[in-house]
């Protein structure tokens, strides 16, 4: 999948430099920098689950807007501003619940 | 004076605390470059004061003053503890948190009720409107808050109840110790409008800092409510305030795309910055979650 490059994958590289912050950085800092040791961690964490997710949430997402007659958030959002859409705020709604709960579970799984 | 040390502060003032005739004082002072200096926050902290809200006492308004070259203001110090997630999780203030959506109800009932007259340069914007425009500004359409601003847009409240508003009254802006709240912080964002705004912005999902309950993350609706109307006769409309909360998921959805930007834009490269970005979705599914509730 990642070829031509060499392992380790992206995801793995990620993964030894997390595990680094969380072993090495981490029990050495305190204060501020505890804090954004925590924060870096934790956005590696979202990369990580961004890239295990691979394709699906984005085939997801094109799915629910051409459901939705449209191809991009911007032109789903122009619609809905402009009221064509007023009568069926509720069917919109419905239709984007998997695709947010799709970003929320990659960027903060525990907040579902 | 002595002990003169500096605390960190935020990112429009720089905070001092010191030791005079034996009682300790916090100094804000306003940061170079800020030019809309301390606005009217001495004056409305002096009106808090006055009416029996907890808020620090302000001994020197110093908005107008040249002697330490930007405007300042020194107050005597409160103790407390203001850090969200020690409040919520540290066993020292178990008791508080039982007490804290009673008095944070009670202390909102008298903050409304200060007589903001005498007051000037309060703003009034409306919220809708104006964060309409902050997100126009940043170009990124999320439809989930178009959805948000089209129902927003057409249930507005009608109650045209005016009051003086915190404007961010929230754990975080907060101090409370054993025995729960000991003073309300950060008035900077005070301004004329709806006191349901307040309460809402109490119960907004990100202000619960992970809690399980709706107000500040330990209390429930029906305490804050309860503590509100004893201490103001006005019982809160449940529909309006769930209005003002969506609002305001609204709001902090927008702050999240902007503080994103801050770094994206390279007016302040930061990392952490960058992953609040990542938070947005947390607000749309908020929206969602309520939105689904009301619309039919």
């Amino acid at each position: 999948m990642s070829a031509p490059h060499d392992r380790p994958t992206a995801a793995e590289l990620i993964e030894s430099v997390r595990e680094w912050l969380e072993r090495d950085v981490a029990p050495s800092v305190d204060g501020r920098l505890s804090f954004h040791t925590r924060v870096a961690m934790n956005s590696l964490d979202i990369v990580l689950r961004e890239l295990a997710a691979g394709n699906d949430m984005t085939q997801r997402h094109e799915d629910v807007l051409a459901s939705l007659g449209v191809s991009t958030d911007a032109e789903l959002s122009a619609k809905i501003r402009s009221g064509e859409l007023d009568g069926s705020l509720a069917h919109v709604l419905n239709s984007l619940a998997p695709v947010i709960e799709d970003k929320v579970r990659v960027a903060n799984p525990k907040y579902l | 004076m002595e002990s003169l040390r500096r605390l960190t502060g935020g990112a429009s003032r720089e905070t001092w605390r010191f030791e005079a005739d034996g009682n300790d004082f916090v100094l804000q002072r306003v940061r170079p470059g800020r030019p809309d200096g301390l606005g009217c926050e001495p004056a409305v902290l002096s009106s808090a004061f006055a009416a029996g809200v907890p808020v620090p006492e302000v001994v020197v308004d110093g908005s107008l003053s040249t002697e330490l070259e930007l405007p300042f203001m020194i107050v005597r110090a409160v103790e407390g503890e203001t850090i969200a997630r020690k409040i919520l999780r540290d066993e020292e203030f178990a008791h508080a948190r039982t007490i804290l959506a009673d008095q944070l109800g009670t202390a909102a009932a008298k903050l409304h009720s200060i007589d903001h007259s005498h007051i000037s340069g309060l703003a009034s914007n409306d919220q809708l409107t104006m964060y309409r425009k902050v997100l126009d500004d940043l170009g990124e359409p999320h439809p989930v808050f178009e959805i948000a601003f089209r129902w927003l847009e057409s249930n507005r409240p009608t109650s045209g109840t005016v009051a003086l508003v915190h404007g961010d009254y929230r754990l975080g802006n907060v101090m409370v110790n054993a025995d729960g709240l000991t003073a309300i912080l950060d008035w900077e964002l005070a301004h004329v409008g709806d006191p349901m705004e307040d309460l809402a912005w109490l119960c907004v999902r990100a202000w619960r800092f992970g809690g399980a309950f709706p107000v500040a993350g330990m209390g429930t609706y029906q305490q804050l409510f309860s503590a509100y109307e004893r201490a103001s006769g006005v019982q809160p409309d449940p529909d309006v305030v769930r209005w003002w909360e969506i609002l305001g998921t609204l709001k902090w959805g927008i702050m999240c795309i902007a503080q994103a930007n801050t770094h994206l834009s390279g007016v302040a490269r930061s990392h952490e910055l960058a992953a609040i970005g990542r938070r947005v979705c947390e607000n749309e599914y908020d929206i969602l979650t309520m939105l689904r509730e009301v619309l039919v």
